[in-house]
């Protein structure tokens, strides 16, 4: 089953000398992104299965794909639970 | 019904009331804030006085419905209509305490469209440059500004005035005092640096990076309302202040001579 992730649309986000600074409009709780969750909220367009984005960090970060896919998924559980991603079964509009 | 104009930040507000006393208050609160000259459209708010209101003890709840601002504490309700610049304030005393807490909230919901902002924050001139110490309660602002040397002009020791002017930012000084009792002078100069105080075994100056700037900043932010647009503004104002002014961590010990590493 493929997951799809997309950025909340209570999100205040900017990359600032190279660290991308996360703000949530609804409670003004700030979030420094490391490198992982930056590349994962960058391409958190709703219609990349997250299989794909995993992919692309497994080949970025040079790590095996199972273990770029399971760190992607703890990732994006975590981002969603701070409401700075939401996570679906179906691809995001 | 009579009233005065609070001018904070270039921005004149006409307060009016039915009560002579308050009046004399008010003009006695802002001396050296208040203008006499005519001033083009200040934004208005009466202030009227309302007996069974309680003692304001609890938090300030700031929220925005239909383009009206609801300020509440249980000793003031104050209305805000920003389209027509007009409001109304409720409170239960003749004290400047609420009129006070209201100014300080309807500058921060204005300034914050204009990408400016307050800060909880000492700030000063010196030789024509502004300077802002900021930091939580007890990281010394108030020490910062009773060292200063004479030839220093203090714009505030608790709450500095922040916003763009003439394509930069610019300090301005305001009435909101801490610890020293003492209202800031009405000037304001352009932002040289904004200095995060921490105090130690000797007096330095780091730099920090821009990200650790704007996380200190945004945490130093006044701001009151619950309201993701203006939350998402507030985020911009200080990410865009942060890319433009330099940002250091001032280490001090509490003498004089701290004001040497400043500038």
């Amino acid at each position: 089953m493929s997951l799809y992730v997309a950025r909340s649309s209570a999100i205040a986000a900017r990359v600032l000398d190279g660290e991308m600074i996360v703000m949530s409009t609804r409670d003004s709780t700030l979030f420094t992104l490391n490198e992982t969750a930056t590349e994962i909220w960058q391409a958190a367009d709703g219609r990349t299965p997250l299989e794909e984005i995993a992919g692309r960090l497994s080949e970025k970060f040079e790590v095996e794909p199972d273990a770029a896919l399971r760190d992607a998924e703890e990732c994006c559980r975590k981002l969603a639970e701070r409401g700075i991603l939401v996570v679906s079964e179906e691809p995001i509009a | 019904m009579s009233g005065i104009v609070v001018e904070i930040g270039g921005m004149p507000v006409c307060l009016t009331t039915d009560d002579p006393a308050l009046v004399e208050m008010l003009e006695d609160r802002y001396a050296g804030f208040t203008t006499t000259h005519p001033v083009a459209e200040p934004l208005q708010l009466r202030i009227d006085l309302v007996p069974g209101l309680a003692s304001g003890a609890d938090d300030v709840r700031v929220t925005r419905t239909n383009g009206r601002w609801l300020f509440e504490r249980s000793d003031f309700v104050a209305e805000w209509w920003p389209q027509s610049g007009q409001g109304t304030l409720r409170q239960a005393l003749a004290n400047p305490y609420s009129v006070d807490t209201v100014l300080r909230i309807l500058h921060s919901v204005t300034l914050v469209p204009q990408g400016g902002f307050l800060l909880h924050a000492a700030s000063a001139i010196r030789n024509g440059r502004a300077f802002v110490f900021s930091g939580i309660s007890g990281a010394g602002k108030t020490t910062i500004s009773r060292l200063a040397p004479p030839d220093v002009t203090l714009l505030s020791d608790e709450i500095s005035y922040i916003r763009p002017c003439e394509g930069r930012y610019c300090a301005f000084g305001t009435p909101f005092a801490g610890e020293l009792a003492k209202v800031g002078e009405n000037v304001n100069a352009p932002l040289d640096t904004v200095y995060l105080l921490a105090q130690g075994p000797e007096n330095r100056r780091d730099p920090v990076t821009p990200a650790e700037a704007a996380r200190a900043l945004l945490r130093n932010i006044l701001f009151f309302a619950e309201d993701p647009k203006l939350v998402e503004l507030v985020f911009r104002a200080a990410l865009d202040c942060v890319a433009r002014v330099p940002v250091y961590r001032l280490t001090f010990v509490p003498d004089p001579s701290v004001w040497e590493t400043i500038g």
